[in-house]
């Protein structure tokens, strides 16, 4: 039996659906897309034309969830269906959009270029904790313009696995569109074997955004889905409660839905989020704080009782380093979000607010993720007996039960087997091997899994769609290459 | 009495109640206090207090923009009186405020705006998505010496750079200077740009721009 975390008991759930829709009535929603807003009309909200505010009816905004699939699949680029979002089915990936990496030398973030994604992605490719690939970090050696699109480009040519990711325009998530149906061979293959997910966020309090909205419709009509990241933060652009920014995220999440629905009923969509309590110290956004951890697993509640699929970001730290505060946050959210039955948790390999990503995290973090996973197989009955038939021969001597086949048989269905990153050797033994902490084996496993990375191999016609498609579009925002890539000679 | 009412004033500001301190600040003029004294040796010394219980991680950030609201609250009501008398107040200086173009992330800019108005700029805040075009036509037209700038995108903070460039281009510098902050915003990046100072927080803004106005001492 799958362990379940419940923070919220069904009649709180209730109260918290019932307010959301209660707040897309009063104060309502502010609509900032000018089609968003005719759509909601013509459902029959009332819009404001001039304040942008749309008053959602409950009946509309459930209508909308009526026709949203209640589970969907990503597809990895050899058409294998290998994420599954709905029920309480629970996978992770690294966190997204980073904008600096952590030097594992010097200890210094630097700004993210097309080398250190490349790094993130043979890393992430070859563990296997991580079901999906992030469009991790913002590559900052190309216009600004293509920033969004070619991290989806790097992510393309260096993975099979299913992505997540998001675009930073309405003219550039149409672009990302075709990308991804380049390499699954034509808009309508992208369509029924989706290989990507983008997040597209509201702005709080209950804002959709011109930008937000649009792409909601875009990514609807394409069928590629759609991941609500609504981010309430508690006691700043939402109430200081976590129970008041549950339902604000419910109240975003729900708006996004019938938004997205009335543009195609059917298309599938994600109840997620990025929230975080407000730091009344540093007015920051705390990823780590346990509190943070909790609005996370109360909305992922309440996507579940309306069938929703769900998403948030966890697993990742505010420390600067890869340190015990670093571990205590990243293993603790993640162990939460997968109590909490959240179909893709993000933010592995994360430092400062998300601001960061570290390769070296990333397998520190995969360690994490692997004991969250095998949390989740909970108490396994192997046997007919649980004890009693173990005993014969056993002759009050430790170490006879190590005699015994079943031990063999079963050891490995047991135990999870954690890689070197986690140290078990005896002090002689971790002396022997040259001291080494954490961060220190988590860098010889790195340059392990770097050394050991091949591309995957894909159509080459593919490829070479794939590049002339962004190399023009690279040219159009003012470059006149793209930066070379190790070990790839586009045709 | 007036003792009493100066510790009153303070102690409205501490406890973030806009009611208290403007009823504090019209009893002040009908008792005729002036202005100038109910501000000084009133209200900012209860700012002073919270900014350094602040700085001492003994008091928080609603804390301080309560007591930011007090302080205007009581600022609206003697504010006229010293107009009346024909004198100002000294402001430190004058800040005009901003979220970048294509940014809609006011949080932290709001609050600097708060502790620079509490501790006694002048603060002009044009709330978020301004162009670079908006944001200098406003300091040339109040005659702003500082101009500060937030983003929280690392797709936005590039348009802390074009309000720089065009600063500079139309030689407006030094004579206005530019601060800069938000979550991506890094010492590299202020480098980068050229920017005169940042801050991660809105108490250290307070101190940045002090600085950047030769007012450190203030």
């Amino acid at each position: 039996m799958q362990p379940r975390l419940s923070l919220l008991t069904q009649d709180l759930i209730e109260r918290i659906v019932d307010e959301a829709y209660q707040l897309l009535l009063k104060p309502g929603i502010k609509v900032q897309n000018e089609e968003a807003r005719k759509l909601l009309l013509d459902a029959g909200a009332q819009v404001d034309e001039e304040t942008m505010v749309v008053r959602i009816p409950a009946q509309i905004a459930k209508a909308a969830l009526k026709t949203v699939p209640r589970t969907f699949q990503l597809f990895d680029y050899d058409g294998n269906p290998t994420v599954e979002y709905g029920g309480d089915k629970v996978q992770f990936d690294p966190g997204s959009s980073g904008i600096s990496v952590l030097d594992p030398d010097t200890l210094e973030q630097k700004t993210a270029e097309t080398a250190d994604l490349i790094r993130l992605l043979k890393v992430a490719e070859q563990l296997p904790q991580y079901d999906a690939q992030s469009t991790a970090v913002v590559c900052h050696d190309v216009p600004k313009e293509i920033h969004d699109l070619y991290r989806l480009y790097l992510v393309l040519l260096h993975s099979k696995k299913p992505i997540v990711t998001g675009a930073f325009s309405n003219k550039t998530v149409q672009f990302m569109i075709d990308m991804l149906a380049i390499m699954s061979g034509g808009a309508d293959n992208l369509r029924t074997k989706p290989r990507a997910v983008f997040d597209v966020c509201p702005s709080p309090p209950l804002i959709w955004s011109s930008f937000g909205s649009g792409n909601l419709m875009v990514l609807a009509r394409a069928g590629v889905p759609a991941e609500i990241v609504s981010m309430p933060l508690a006691g700043a652009a939402a109430p200081v409660t976590l129970l008041g920014a549950v339902t604000q995220h419910a109240a975003e999440c729900l708006a996004g839905i019938t938004i997205h629905q009335l543009a195609h009923a059917g298309s599938p969509i994600v109840w997620g989020g990025a929230p975080a309590i407000f730091d009344m110290r540093k007015g920051g956004t705390p990823m780590g704080a346990v509190e943070t951890a909790m609005i996370d697993s109360s909305y992922a509640q309440v996507g579940k009782y309306l069938n929703v699929p769900t998403h948030a970001y966890m697993g990742a730290t505010d420390s600067k380093r890869l340190d015990m505060q670093a571990g205590i946050e990243s293993g603790i959210t993640a162990m939460i979000g997968a109590l909490s039955g959240i179909n893709m948790i993000s933010g592995s390999g994360m430092l400062d607010f998300l601001l960061c990503h570290s390769a070296e995290k990333l397998v520190i973090d995969a360690e994490g993720v692997a004991m969250a996973q095998r949390m989740l197989q909970g108490m396994k009955i192997h046997t007919e007996t649980l004890a009693t038939g173990f005993y014969e021969g056993v002759n009050f001597k430790g170490g006879d039960f190590l005699k015994q086949r079943i031990t063999m048989q079963l050891f490995q269905k047991e135990q999870n087997m954690p890689s070197a990153i986690i140290d078990r050797d005896s002090m002689r033994g971790w002396k022997a091997g040259g001291s080494l902490d954490t961060f220190d084996r988590a860098k010889i496993r790195v340059k392990e899994l770097l050394a050991s990375y091949r591309r995957p191999e894909l159509d080459p016609a593919q490829v070479s769609q794939l590049h002339a498609f962004v190399l023009n579009l690279a040219k159009q925002a003012g470059a006149e290459s793209l930066p070379l890539i190790e070990d790839f000679e586009p045709a | 009495m007036s003792e009493e009412l100066l510790k009153e004033m303070a102690q409205s500001i501490i406890d973030g109640d806009s009611d208290i301190s403007a009823e504090l600040a019209k009893k002040s003029i009908e008792l005729k206090m002036h202005p100038l004294d109910a501000i000084t040796n009133g209200f900012v010394v209860g700012v002073t207090y919270i900014g350094d219980q602040f700085g001492k991680g003994d008091a928080f950030l609603p804390e301080l923009v309560m007591a930011g609201e007090a302080m205007k609250a009581a600022i609206a009501v003697l504010e006229p009186e010293l107009l009346k008398l024909g004198e100002t107040r000294e402001m430190l200086g004058r800040v005009v405020l901003a979220t970048v173009e294509g940014d809609i992330h006011e949080i932290g800019k709001t609050l600097v705006g708060t502790m620079l108005s509490a501790s006694g700029f002048e603060v002009i805040d044009l709330g978020v998505d301004q162009s670079a075009e908006k944001i200098i036509g406003k300091a040339l037209e109040v005659n702003a010496n500082l101009i500060g700038m937030s983003a929280l995108l690392t797709t936005t903070m590039v348009r802390q750079r074009e309000v720089i460039e065009e600063l500079d281009k139309e030689g407006l510098r030094p004579r206005i200077k530019v601060m800069v902050g938000g979550a991506p915003i890094t010492k590299d990046w202020v480098d980068k740009i050229k920017a005169d100072g940042y801050s991660e927080d809105a108490i250290g803004a307070v101190k940045v721009a002090k600085e950047l106005l030769g007012k450190s001492d203030q």
